[in-house]
């Protein structure tokens, strides 16, 4: 990228000053580096749940904990959140039709897929809602406790909880349960393993509420911060500032960066909490 | 920025959506086949399961920067101060799962050790300890409570 300065007749660097080195505004190069740094807090969280994950004897098993749909519809595993997965998806590629129809100054198109991809964060925040609810309210999973456990050994039950499992109902090992709550005292099961013993339902690792709570709830945030900045941006595409900007609607790609690591965050979130 | 006409960039856009919801799809199929949701009986091992869904994952990952967050188009370096940086994280990885495995055979062995003998005894469902109830009735590991005892009040005498 060495051009001649005509004047000294000496090679001018994009890195001599005066030009933007990596052709790219200040402001856009810096939403690079927040999110690289945003990607890091991110993989300090995932890489966490997997150490500790590690370290567990037993992990609830995703598609046993996440299978419930709205309307009271169970044991339809990870149905629900590929139904969030695709809502980021779209909302994703209505954003790069925003910054696509910034580039030709097309003030309505802008506003127009900026509403769609606005409408997306908010069906995805309503979905993380009524998931968080669910869990809190129905299952009663916290921070510090978790009802979810999982079989180290096959055996029999020797109740029923009133709602999935029977008296006298097989399991195997591996199979995840969930420990219901009656009124305010929990209700674990008694079984028979194979080789005799009587033993009580035990709770799950302690650290999935937190984990599960705190990553998804960061990310979250994140969605619900790019929902806010975005209609803030939409209100200044629809008063025209940008069209009598030097650099048009550059806000409006920067947002979509925004809006596209959101999306990039959601793909290891699902890998890692819903499908591993 | 226009690094593609109008038309072309449109058919990105909609391609993006295309290759990122059936990815999607796979992903999660794979997920359910391998776990024996779709054809009874039926599982994939667990090192295939794993292996291919990040290596779904990534390309998903790839995609969304390279064409949505328009990467491609941006100058060598920009790129390179973007993405080396992650490498490290490769690093983080091994270091932090190594580190939880070796967590993992440290329960075990505390496991092994009688419950009396522990020096932190865990205190009913912390859920943290707790796959073996140890009522001082019950036999821990098939082995009698009465013939677990400490020999003594040396307090704990594992050596780790």
């Amino acid at each position: 990228m060495m051009t001649t300065d005509q004047s000294l007749q000496k090679p001018v660097s994009n890195w001599d000053g005066g030009r933007e080195p990596f052709k790219a505004s200040y402001g856009k190069l810096m939403m690079w580096y927040f999110l690289l740094s945003d990607a890091f807090t991110f993989a300090g969280f995932l890489i966490s749940y997997g150490a500790l994950r590690f370290s567990s004897p037993t992990w609830p098993v995703p598609d046993f904990v996440f299978s419930s749909l709205p309307g009271g519809i169970h044991h339809k595993p990870l149905i629900f959140v590929t139904f969030m997965t695709f809502v980021l998806i779209v909302s994703s590629v209505t954003m790069v039709r925003a910054v696509q129809e910034g580039h030709r100054y097309n003030k309505k198109g802008v506003a127009l897929w900026m509403m769609l991809t606005i409408v997306g964060g908010l069906i995805f925040l309503a979905c993380q809602a009524w998931e968080w609810s669910t869990l809190m309210g129905k299952e009663h999973m916290t921070i510090h406790v978790n009802p979810f456990g999982t079989h180290i050994e096959s055996g029999t039950y020797l109740d029923g909880d009133g709602h999935d499992v029977q008296k006298g109902d097989q399991f195997v090992a591996g199979k995840s349960y969930l420990i219901h709550k009656h009124g305010d005292e929990w209700a674990p099961l008694r079984y028979q393993t194979e080789s005799g013993e009587v033993k009580q339902q035990q709770f799950g690792p302690k650290a999935f509420g937190a984990l599960f709570y705190f990553i998804t709830g960061f990310h979250g945030f994140h969605v619900f911060s790019g929902v806010v900045f975005l209609s803030i941006i939409l209100v200044n595409v629809l008063s025209g500032i940008y069209a009598n900007r030097k650099n048009h609607y550059e806000m409006v790609e920067k947002i979509g960066l925004y809006w596209h690591f959101v999306d990039l965050v959601w793909v290891f979130v699902f890998l890692v909490f819903y499908l591993l | 920025m226009a690094h593609l006409n109008y038309e072309a960039a449109k058919r990105v856009a909609y391609r993006g959506f295309v290759i990122l919801g059936v990815v999607t799809i796979v992903e999660v199929f794979i997920a359910l086949l391998g776990k024996g949701y779709i054809v009874d009986g039926f599982h994939l091992s667990r090192p295939v399961m794993y292996l291919s869904m990040i290596c779904l994952s990534l390309y998903k990952a790839y995609y969304i920067i390279f064409e949505f967050m328009h990467m491609r188009y941006e100058l060598p370096g920009l790129v390179r101060s973007v993405l080396f940086p992650t490498i490290l994280l490769i690093w983080v990885i091994i270091a932090f799962f190594y580190e939880g495995d070796t967590w993992f055979h440290w329960r075990e062995a505390a496991r092994e050790i009688p419950a009396e003998m522990q020096l932190g005894k865990p205190s009913g469902n912390s859920g943290l300890v707790p796959v073996h109830p140890t009522d001082s009735t019950e036999s821990v590991h098939g082995v009698p409570a009465d013939s677990a005892k400490p020999e003594g009040h040396g307090g704990p005498s594992h050596s780790h």
